[in-house]
């Protein structure tokens, strides 16, 4: 179906449109889920306190549903819009991993909100919101400066492909 | 101040399944479409150095994210209640880990957890267990100490 080869930025409309709804049915998904009420977050996460499990059918509905169809959607010799599915490439568990999902894990029970709700709930307008969503991306932007800094200086030519891996997780 | 959460009061099992799914199809949409893992700190991150059309669809997806969230605030406004209150360094501090902690990672809850679990990647099942436990651990702190009193 897709086997002729043509030019991908020929449906950069078209991709920038799926990804745009997909980036609202997310949105809503989040906002059913209660994934944008930090309390619930972290009384969730807080499972010493008067424990509420909501967030584990959250995951679990996630998980299972994207399971399911992502078999399925593999099947598929390349996506509809585009001439190959990008999968994360790493495959080693690494200090980065580890250390990177610790300190994750921290702000995100700090705070109540990762990356998804954070970004969601600008549009509340919320003092908090803004304040969480402005550090993040700080953070991010610091860590790819950091990043960037350190492949250069051991010479890693292997920046490119890292950066393929890191860009199509998160 | 002592923050008391009623967890039962509060549970929403089905409302949160039905949420969960959609964030699933969600990302099974930009999988089919566009080929790509649905990973929130990853589109984001990934908008640091990008250009052209990689550029593009990253923007496409947080603007409907936000447009989204314009939604939810039109039609549910109490999506939006925050009674958790935690002070403003508490939210810089948060959001700090989370940004560098979610690169150096690979991956959130979205990336990690809703896309990689299902795909059996062992560096997300490390991944998810970590953040879980250290995010349980922080939210204890942000409990009890944060916000005051020993629950």
């Amino acid at each position: 179906m897709n086997a002729v080869p043509e030019d991908p930025g020929a449906k950069l409309g078209a991709r920038s449109l799926v990804a745009a709804l997909a980036g609202v049915l997310f949105a809503l998904g989040l906002g059913l889920a209660g994934m944008t009420q930090p309390a619930k977050v972290v009384g969730f996460l807080n499972v010493s306190g008067d424990w509420d499990p909501s967030l584990a059918f959250v995951m679990g509905g996630a998980a299972i549903t994207f399971g399911i169809c992502y078999r399925l959607i593999l099947r598929r010799p390349a996506p509809v819009l585009d001439l190959s599915f990008q999968m994360p490439a790493a495959a080693e568990v690494d200090w980065q991993l580890v250390g990177g999902s610790a300190l994750f894990g921290l702000g995100w029970g700090l705070g109540g909100f990762c990356p998804g709700p954070g970004v969601v709930s600008l549009a509340s307008g919320g003092q908090g919101a803004l304040v969480f969503a402005g550090t993040m991306l700080l953070g991010m932007g610091a860590f790819k400066l950091w990043k960037d800094r350190v492949d250069s200086s051991t010479g890693d030519d292997g920046q490119e492909e890292t950066q393929e891996q890191e860009s199509v997780q998160g | 101040m002592v923050l008391r959460y009623d967890g039962m009061e509060n549970f929403t099992p089905l409302a949160s399944t039905l949420g969960g799914v959609t964030i699933g199809l969600a990302a099974a949409t930009l999988l089919l479409f566009n080929g790509r893992i649905a990973g929130i700190s990853g589109v984001l991150g990934g908008l640091f150095g990008a250009s052209g059309g990689d550029r593009t669809w990253r923007l496409s997806f947080l603007a409907g994210l936000l447009v989204g969230g314009m939604a939810l605030l039109a039609f549910a406004p109490e999506v939006y209640v925050d009674t958790l209150q935690l002070p403003l360094w508490g939210l810089a501090l948060s959001g700090l880990m989370v940004g560098i902690g979610t690169r150096m990672g690979g991956g959130c809850t979205s990336g990690h957890g809703v896309c990689g679990l299902p795909r059996l990647s062992k560096r997300s099942f490390v991944a998810v267990g970590v953040f879980m436990f250290t995010g349980c651990l922080a939210s204890w702190v942000s409990m009890n100490w944060i916000l005051g009193g020993a629950s």
